[in-house]
């Protein structure tokens, strides 16, 4: 398999979920657990560009896929050039824009720190992997449709009004950047990137 | 400090400045407990009893040594070999007769009898969690289940049954049995009273359910006997405070405790749980680090829940719809054991709120404590205040509809008055500002209400109930001055620390003692940093979470942190600058009275002469040219603030709702809230944190509710079957502030983290009864279910309500 554009040939029990692999194995530890029952979301990533709970999903099954998580997606963006047009992290905050500039986010991570979409950043990578997944399939979603895409996602701390705000920003982003609704390849970016981030083929 | 009176730096006070945290979290790059991994890690799970109450007959651990990976399985009597303390309660309630309350040990592993599901009984600590929990099955325990109350009603029993006893200290299952008030003055209003109105209404019990579970990482190193623990805590200091005196009993120099990123609180994470001390102590029984983490079903059944209250209350009016007294019964569950702040929370955080933002010239409250079979009840988002809230606003539209008063007029007429303040309350209180009216206008205006019949009629057309709920609730918060709650049973301090570091070429690092689990403090107490002292936004930073960094502190719940804790920090700025204006004068040739500091430069008044903050920093550790005779070299301080007061934000929350009568599902088609939360730091951060509690006030109206069985079984004890609010089952907020500033702290502050909670439960519940009136329903418990409400209708139906 490959995770996050690098080849991974990993042992693993039978039993070992997804989540166990990225998290204890790879030290991936951006995909989080917040629950035993695949309801709570935090644990979204990316198996062949779609997203996927990664608690309910065991490691074996990921074999020959692509895994994509979410302290790979800044650079996804990146290499797709998407970085370029996004939009400055923050009207107000110097130093956020000049850090943001640093390491340019993901259009949807941008839109999550303009809007503020986030408070104690647990259920985040789940909720923006989740998110960016829903504007490719659906570049010009309505604000009934991010909210029902988001049922797989539980967030305590925003009421998700700010979540909500983020991803309809994000998807205007997406769309000026040619990645909203893009299906040029599994991971839904375009053909070279997706080559060049070793989403081309799975080991 | 000016910091109220306008903005003087463009990422200073109230200033949307974007969180330099979110950076890290959305890179996947933050750091909470469980994905600290220290080397030779081992891991620990417990055995938890599946029984609500059970004597312990006998444990076997042999086929659970013999497992593989296996490292220790210790129990109950280990802890008490090894003279453990048992887990203590921070404050202490006096019965009525001024007698304490009944106080049971709490011991870390269940010793002779368990008494909820989910009391630990074992820990099993194995090379692997996989291990760990694969042994943890072979631990066989011998139980005799015994009888066990689950609710109010069973333990308080009744000339039928006796209730079971959680503890045989406690007869009738009593904790405390408390009041607050004067009962006399009261029984006189309620005998001159031109009407009556009373009501029962159920606070029901919720889970706290932070996104990220509960976890605890213990380490001793015997090269310096010392021990660290990273552990997901609201208040590490606290938590060392306990382990030190109480749990652990280890010098608090040997302890270290380290909140790093903390996925959520709202409560739960304030409290010192036994896992913290298990994991420390069992780390020096196997020589290896030892890591825990809840699963979610397990954080149901071990993280302390909130509210459960029963109440009947009745308001005496006077023939002008003025309020003359309020009487109030409460029982309050209170769990099988006193968790840290427990007895604290249906008491002094909510009889005291009972007034409300009204005059009402005489109140008396009674509140009977009661232990269950169930897990501990504690603070959640609010504690206390949501209960005083929703008790009063519903008894409130009661009281409207039963005296024909409209129920905005009715609220209105009794508002205290702006000219009142300061206020004191008939139950303990003295509010310092508030404006009642200005909020209440703000939110009728944001959600039209001149059109409230429109909306409904048109809502009717497409089959449709509408109904309009309001609430106008008040809050105490900043808590709190510790004389005062030191009077009242509370066993710490709630006073704040900080310390302010200038380094040599300006810049500056804040040790703060509160914690940040998503409140943005590393960016708000950023920005009260740059407003006071000047220096650039990109130059300060702000630490917060590790007892070895941080001086002391006492942590984040109560809506405290920017109240108490930002006003610690301004308070050493004060220092720092005082400091400054004396090195400043020296180098400028001045008296210190004539040097001004302003904007970020030391400037002798009426000239262009002066010298910038980081001059002076530098010139404070090169003192080359310096006051070296009567003034230290360097440029740092600490403060300690002790609140003269509680704050008191307040407000008006109205929400409107659809019910579909054919299924009973309530939808929440409008939230329009106007706060006073006083002087606002960041009004970005500010309206998040009031979106936040507006979705956990929502959830407990109309989703959340911990149900256990009559054997003591929770029933709702996963998210497939505990109800959480998803995006899905809420609309935008429209939020808006009306300021008046807090009078006693240096910023102007009062808290925000808690309005939403507080506010919003009464309006949705008044809302489904105004949607439901038409129907003949006038009363529905949280949480109206789409069930609840189907009945409801039925019901109204069947006995010839309504239309």
């Amino acid at each position: 398999m490959t995770v996050n554009g690098r080849t991974q040939v990993v042992d693993v029990e039978p039993r070992l979920l997804l989540v166990e692999l990225l998290r204890e194995r790879l030290r991936l530890t951006g995909t989080h657990v917040g629950c035993d029952t695949s309801q709570c979301g935090a644990c979204t990533v990316w198996v062949d560009g779609k997203s996927v709970k990664s608690c309910a999903m065991l490691a074996v099954e990921a074999a020959g896929t692509a895994v994509t998580t979410i302290e790979d997606l800044a650079r996804l963006a990146r290499l797709a050039r998407l970085a370029d047009t996004a939009p400055a992290a923050s009207p107000v905050a110097g130093s956020s824009t000049a850090a943001a500039q640093a390491v340019a986010l993901h259009p949807m991570q941008a839109a999550f720190h303009a809007c503020h979409g986030l408070q104690c950043g647990f259920c985040t990578p789940g909720m923006v992997m989740s998110a960016t997944e829903l504007v490719r399939r659906n570049p010009r979603p309505t604000e009934d449709e991010v909210r029902h895409g988001l049922e797989g996602n539980l967030c305590r701390c925003t009421g998700y009004h700010n979540i909500v705000r983020a991803v309809l920003e994000a998807a205007a982003a997406m769309r000026a950047a040619g990645e909203a609704g893009s299906t040029d390849d599994p991971a839904g970016i375009p053909a070279p990137a997706a080559r060049a981030a070793g989403l081309g083929g799975a080991a | 400090m000016t910091a109220a009176a306008g903005r003087h730096h463009p990422q200073g006070m109230g200033a949307s400045v974007a969180r330099r945290e979110d950076r890290r979290f959305l890179l996947g790059k933050g750091r909470y407990t469980d994905d600290i991994q220290l080397p030779w890690q081992s891991w620990a799970v417990f055995v938890r009893s599946p029984h609500a109450h059970a004597a312990i007959r006998g444990i076997d651990a042999s086929r659970a040594l013999a497992a593989p990976g296996v490292l220790a399985v210790l129990t109950g009597d280990d802890v008490a070999a090894d003279g453990l303390g048992g887990i203590p309660c921070g404050w202490q309630i006096k019965n009525k007769d001024g007698s304490n309350m009944v106080e049971p040990p709490h011991p870390a592993l269940a010793q002779g009898k368990v008494r909820h599901a989910g009391d630990p009984v074992a820990m099993v600590i194995a090379e692997t969690r996989d291990e760990a929990k694969e042994a943890a099955k072979l631990v066989e325990v011998d139980y005799q289940p015994l009888p066990a109350v689950a609710n109010l009603r069973d333990a308080t029993g009744n000339s039928h049954s006796p209730a079971a006893l959680v503890w045989d200290e406690a007869p009738g299952n009593v904790c405390f049995d408390w009041h607050l008030g004067d009962a006399a003055a009261t029984d006189a209003a309620f005998a001159g009273a031109h009407r009556v109105v009373g009501i029962d209404v159920v606070n029901n019990r919720t889970a706290p359910n932070a996104i990220e579970p509960r976890a605890a990482n213990g380490h001793f190193d015997p090269v310096d006997d010392r021990y660290t623990l990273y552990t997901t805590s609201q208040n590490p200091h606290l938590t060392r405070l306990l382990l030190g005196a109480f749990t652990l009993k280890v010098p608090e120099h040997k302890l270290r405790v380290v909140a790093p990123d903390v996925g959520g609180g709202f409560g739960s994470k304030i409290f010192h749980y036994a896992e913290e001390l298990l994991v420390l102590w069992a780390s020096r029984r196997v020589g290896r680090p030892v890591k825990w983490t809840a699963e979610r079903s397990e954080s149901f059944l071990s993280d302390a829940h909130g509210r459960d209250h029963t109440s009947h209350a009745e308001l005496a009016l006077d023939g002008s719809g003025k309020f003359l007294a309020l009487r109030v019964r409460t029982l309050a569950n209170l769990g099988a054991y006193l968790s840290t702040f427990a007895p604290a929370v249906p008491t002094y955080l909510y009889a005291t709120l009972l007034s409300g933002p009204y005059a009402i010239p005489a109140i008396y409250a009674e509140v009977k404590a009661i232990f269950t079979h169930t897990v501990p009840v504690d603070a959640v988002r609010g504690a206390g205040r949501p209960e005083a809230s929703y008790l009063l606003e519903r008894l409130l539209d009661k009281a409207a509809r039963e005296t024909g008063v409209d129920r905005v007029e009715l609220r209105r007429r009794n508002f205290i008055r702006p000219d009142q303040f300061p206020y004191q309350t008939a139950v303990a209180l003295q509010y310092d500002t508030g404006d009642y009216d200005a909020t209440l206008d703000l939110a009728l205006a944001a959600i039209d209400y001149p059109r409230l019949a429109e909306r409904k009629a048109a809502a009717r057309a497409r089959g449709k109930l509408r109904g309009f709920g309001i609430s106008t609730y008040i809050e105490a918060c900043g808590i709190a001055p510790s004389a005062l709650v030191g009077a009242l049973g509370a066993r710490a301090g709630l006073y704040e620390a900080a310390t302010v570091r200038v380094h040599p070429t300006g810049s500056v690092t804040v040790f703060t003692g509160t914690h940040s689990h998503g409140q943005g403090h590393e960016t708000t107490f950023a920005q009260l940093v740059a407003e006071q002292l000047g220096v650039p936004f990109e130059s300060i930073e702000v630490v917060h979470g590790d007892t070895d960094r941080i001086p002391f502190g006492m942590g984040t719940y109560g809506s405290r942190s920017a109240a108490v804790g930002g006003s610690a920090i301004v308070k050493a700025m004060d220092k720092i600058v005082d400091k400054g204006r004396k090195i400043a004068a020296h180098l400028l040739e001045a008296s210190v009275a004539d040097v001004e500091f302003s904007g970020g430069s030391f400037r002798v008044a009426g000239t262009d002469r002066e010298k910038t903050f980081a001059e002076v920093a530098f010139a404070a550790y090169v003192p080359h040219n310096y006051p070296i005779e009567t003034v230290e070299p360097g440029l740092e301080d600490s403060a300690f603030y002790d609140p003269k007061n509680f704050t008191f934000p307040a407000g008006c929350h109205i929400v409107e709702v659809e019910v579909d009568p054919e299924t009973g599902v309530v939808e929440v088609v409008d939230v329009a809230i106007a706060d006073d939360v006083g002087v606002i730091i960041n009004p970005m951060i500010v309206d998040g944190q009031a979106h936040g509690g507006l979705a956990h006030g929502i959830g407990q109206a109309l989703y959340e509710e911990c149900v256990y069985d009559a054997a003591g079984q929770l029933l709702s004890g996963s998210f497939m079957s505990y109800c959480m609010p998803r995006a899905a089952d809420l609309p935008m907020f429209r939020v808006g502030n009306h300021s008046t500033p807090c009078t006693h702290n240096p910023i102007g502050v009062k808290g925000v983290g808690e309005v939403g909670a507080i506010g919003v439960p009464p309006a949705v519940i008044n809302a489904v009864i105004d949607a439901l009136e038409p129907l003949g329903v006038t009363d529905i418990d949280m949480p109206a279910t789409p069930e609840k409400v189907w009945r409801a209708i039925r019901q109204a139906g069947a006995s010839g309500g309504g239309r």
